[in-house]
């Protein structure tokens, strides 16, 4: 019989290698799935998780996908680490990719160093609004952070398409429901030249360093991270639970915000209702499986990435449903959650081990009594 | 014991029980004759919970056997327990405060409840027979803490009992109340029934017991007559020989007054919560003024408003001359105030950080962090001073802070403390759940303190550690506080008086029964 057991203390090597049996456990059940759909399992496997990457397009185009997925878990990992969860990184970004489109459609025809950082502004106040309304909620009223963040993802997707159907909508778009394209001064520079590596990349490494910096060397961070791991402790010492609270949240909205104008104003160049395919979502399995560590995250965005893009080329070169892609995050988000037993348990395989117990000393009492 | 041709109530036989990294249990052998009130003695840690959880089905011993009447038997849960006729009254009452005494005693029966109304009666008529009266249509939440024991032992004996076991029952009770609950059970005694008395305190056990069964690290240390034994040599038994047991410590007043309260009312938010009422206080520089009380009386209200958690009128409370009613807990701290909580692992230390972010915990104010940024290594320097000059076992700086013992623990975060050279040092329980060792060590350190200067407030439930270091005493009982008094002048019955909230009766009157 299979048994759980307690180690007594967290296993610190299992804590890093769950997420890596959780890969290669997500692969041995993609295996099957498509042994089971009929389709030759290695090539399946070689399609989703080499071809996309076996050139310097495909590189690139892995660098384009991981921008945003990075910047909105770099960003939650603060929210996270503060125990404060923050689900709502897709209405964040959304909002951000709208506000900054709003800005980037007033100045379309001016050409200006400023243009560009305002839009960027604009997207990250987007996403700050977006999330400060979340957090008022839960400081004020105390609501559950996890309830109102998902319900404004639905909210600001519907804003957006209302935008889009309406006030935004190209005058000269033939009814798409699609805004004017961009002027250039509102779009990011290019990185790599002859690809759509743009300075998202740039910028959503730069956020990595500056989190990184934040929570393991500034005193702000360690505040953020007691107060997550035991709020009596933070109290105590007089952290202010409110503005922690407040500052992680806007933190992470902010990030998510900037990921989505970086993507209109970066591979997009304009604003569509289809700015994400659930950047925001998989940000979430992306900062768990990164352990919350800014290197970690880094990792695990660029297979987030690459999971996308395999999802795509599975679904044209083997026909196989894109939905493929969800399915491998649901996969990987459910095997980590399971590896993750054992940080704090053993598996003991019990075969009956009690010995007898060890033959009975005569008893004081009895012989007395 | 007189020649008993039965077997005994219950036997142990070996029984040993291994968790990860602690053998809680070693081969352990014990007897209960029937109408025997047996202690079990031991430090905390020494094993004593683990084997009544043995007896009572909650854990599986990994070896050994229960014998029951004479039968091996194997305890499947607590509800086979009850069945066999054990009963148990737990350290932290398991009890529904919104729910009546007959409500909660019924849902701890089970299907064996019945109805209501006869089980109110039983209640009441075992209740009055066994000298401790309680009223079955009551809530728990009016009830104080010793009328809640009562309802607890009641459960037990309502049903048909042959095996009582207590976990540290007089913890909870004032000195009084521990007179009258031995005499109950004194009486249940005499009645046929066992009694597995689980305590550390040598002064209780000689009064009650017939006979100790003392556990030191697992395995059993002795066996005696508590009768017959004086409380050294059960101490040597409980602790070895090497730990040296008790010391007494010169009194001293100061009279410069550092710490002071005045006039302190505070409305609880908790419903089940304590309001403080009219509490005027003073701690002097060089003095240790301790309050004992019985949990749940206001201690906790009291202590948050102190430290700052709870914010109150400015003007309430002075640190020397400056109100600090409306400060923040670190505004507080940066005044010269250090605090020692309850709870260890949860406000005093972060379980899953280290020692050095521990130690940042409540040093960033004196001079660890610098612009905003951790001075790392600065607080690794700290973090190492507090282990060397406090003695603190540990691995290192780098070990988390549940791996460590609840003494070695105490001893870094009351090191903590001590080390940014407060002013006021205010500590709650600080040597509870800690062994005899690291008591003797905290005790010292906060003497050491208080010779240099600084006002220590402690709040303890333990009146003997409170007689120990205290230079004044007094008890706080419903949110009220009693006077206080130089602790030569007062006696265990007069605090034991006050714990009761009887603030103003005059001097020894023998409120006890005998």
């Amino acid at each position: 019989m299979i048994k759980l057991e307690p180690r007594g203390e967290r296993s610190r090597a299992m804590a890093y290698l769950s997420p890596v049996l959780a890969a290669l456990l997500t692969m041995l059940t993609g295996l099957i799935l498509f042994t089971l759909l009929g389709v030759d399992p290695v090539e399946a496997l070689i399609t989703i998780l080499y071809v996309p990457i076996s050139d310097t397009h495909g590189l690139a185009e892995l660098c384009v996908k991981t921008a945003p997925i990075l910047l909105c878990a770099i960003g939650l990992s603060v929210a996270f680490k503060a125990k404060i969860w923050n689900i709502g990184a897709e209405g964040q970004l959304l909002m951000g990719g709208l506000f900054g489109s709003y800005i980037a459609l007033q100045f379309i025809e001016v050409e200006a160093f400023w243009v560009l950082p305002a839009v960027l502004i604009a997207g990250v106040v987007g996403g700050i609004v977006w999330s400060g309304i979340a957090a008022v909620l839960k400081v004020r009223f105390n609501t559950n952070e996890i309830l109102t963040t998902i319900m404004m993802n639905y909210i600001a997707l519907n804003i957006l398409l209302w935008a889009v159907h309406g006030p935004l909508k190209d005058p000269d778009g033939y009814n798409f429901p699609e805004s004017a394209l961009f002027g250039d001064s509102a779009l990011l520079p290019i990185l790599v030249e002859d690809t759509r590596v743009h300075f998202g990349m740039a910028l959503a490494l730069l956020a990595v360093v500056a989190v990184w910096v934040l929570m393991s060397r500034s005193f702000y961070g360690f505040q953020i991270k007691v107060m997550g791991m035991d709020a009596g402790a933070a109290r105590l010492s007089g952290f202010k639970e409110k503005r922690l609270t407040y500052f992680a949240l806007l933190l992470s909205g902010g990030l998510a915000g900037l990921a989505g104008v970086g993507e209109v104003t970066g591979p997009i160049g304009q604003l569509i209702p289809q700015i994400s395919p659930g950047y925001g979502y998989a940000a979430i399995i992306v900062a768990f499986l990164g352990r919350l560590h800014p290197v970690g995250i880094l990792l695990a965005s660029l297979l987030m990435a690459l999971l996308y893009m395999g999802g795509e080329m599975a679904q044209i070169s083997l026909g196989l449903p894109l939905a493929l892609t969800g399915l491998f995050q649901g996969m990987l988000l459910f095997y980590l959650l399971a590896c993750d037993v054992l940080i704090s348990f053993r598996i003991r395989l019990k075969s009956k081990k009690l010995k007898p117990s060890p033959p009975l000393p005569p008893l004081a009492s009895e012989t007395q009594g | 014991m007189k020649q008993n041709p039965s077997p005994p109530r219950l036997t142990l036989r070996g029984i040993s029980k291994q968790y990860p990294g602690c053998l809680a249990n070693d081969d352990i052998h014990l007897d209960i004759a029937p109408a025997e009130i047996h202690a079990l003695l031991g430090e905390n840690g020494a094993g004593k919970s683990t084997l009544m959880k043995v007896i009572y089905g909650l854990v599986k011993p990994d070896y050994g056997e229960l014998l029951w009447d004479g039968l091996p038997i194997e305890v499947k849960d607590p509800a086979h327990a009850r069945k066999l006729g054990i009963g148990m009254v737990f350290q932290h009452f398991s009890l529904f405060e919104t729910l009546t005494v007959t409500e909660n005693i019924a849902l701890a029966l089970g299907d064996d409840a019945g109805e209501l109304g006869p089980l109110a009666e039983k209640i009441r008529s075992v209740s009055e027979k066994y000298g401790m009266a309680i009223n079955p249509d009551r809530e728990i939440h009016t009830l104080s803490v010793g009328e809640r024991q009562r309802v607890e032992i009641v459960r037990c004996l309502v049903q048909n009992i042959k095996l009582l076991i207590l976990d540290e029952p007089t913890s909870v009770l004032t000195p009084q109340e521990v007179d009258t609950l031995f005499v109950t059970l004194r009486q249940l005694a005499h009645e046929g029934c066992s009694i597995l008395f689980i305590s550390h305190k040598l002064n209780e056990v000689k009064a009650l017991c017939h006979k100790a069964t003392v556990l030191r690290a697992g395995k059993v240390s002795g066996e005696c007559i508590p009768a017959e034994e004086d409380t050294t040599s059960m101490a040597k038994l409980m602790v070895g020989d090497d730990t040296p047991i008790s010391t007494t410590y010169p009194k001293k007043l100061g009279s410069t007054p550092l710490l002071k309260i005045s006039d302190l009312n505070l409305t609880s938010d908790d419903p089940f919560g304590v309001h403080l009422k009219q509490i005027n206080l003073t701690v002097n520089a060089g003095e240790i003024v301790g309050i004992a009380g019985v949990a749940g009386n206001g201690q906790e209200e009291l202590l948050a408003s102190l430290s700052g958690e709870q914010r109150c009128q400015n003007d309430t409370i002075h640190f020397a001359d400056t109100p600090v009613g409306k400060l923040s807990p670190d505004q507080r701290r940066q005044w010269g105030l250090a605090f020692v909580p309850e709870e260890r692992l949860g406000r005093g230390a972060v379980p899953e950080m280290s020692l050095t972010e521990n130690a940042l915990l409540t040093g960033f104010l004196s001079g660890l962090v610098s612009k905003g940024m951790v001075a790392w290594h600065k607080a690794e320097a700290f973090a190492d001073e507090i282990i060397a000059q406090y003695k603190v076992k540990t691995p290192g700086r780098h070990a988390q802070a549940d791996s460590l013992s609840g003494g070695n623990l105490q001893k870094f975060i009351i090191g903590r403390e001590i080390m940014q050279n407060p002013r006021i040092l205010i500590a709650a329980h600080p040597t509870w759940g800690v062994d005899i060792g690291a008591a003797t060590a905290i005790h010292k350190a906060l003497i050491k303190l208080r010779d240099q200067g600084a006002a220590i407030l402690v709040v303890s439930e333990d009146i003997d550690e409170l007689f120990l270091i205290s230079d004044r005493i007094g008890a706080i009982c419903d949110g009220a506080l009693s006077p206080i008094k130089p602790t030569p002048e007062s006696s265990i019955q007069e605090l034991g008086r006050m714990m009761a909230g009887d603030f103003n009766s005059p001097t020894c009157e023998q409120g006890a029964t005998p």
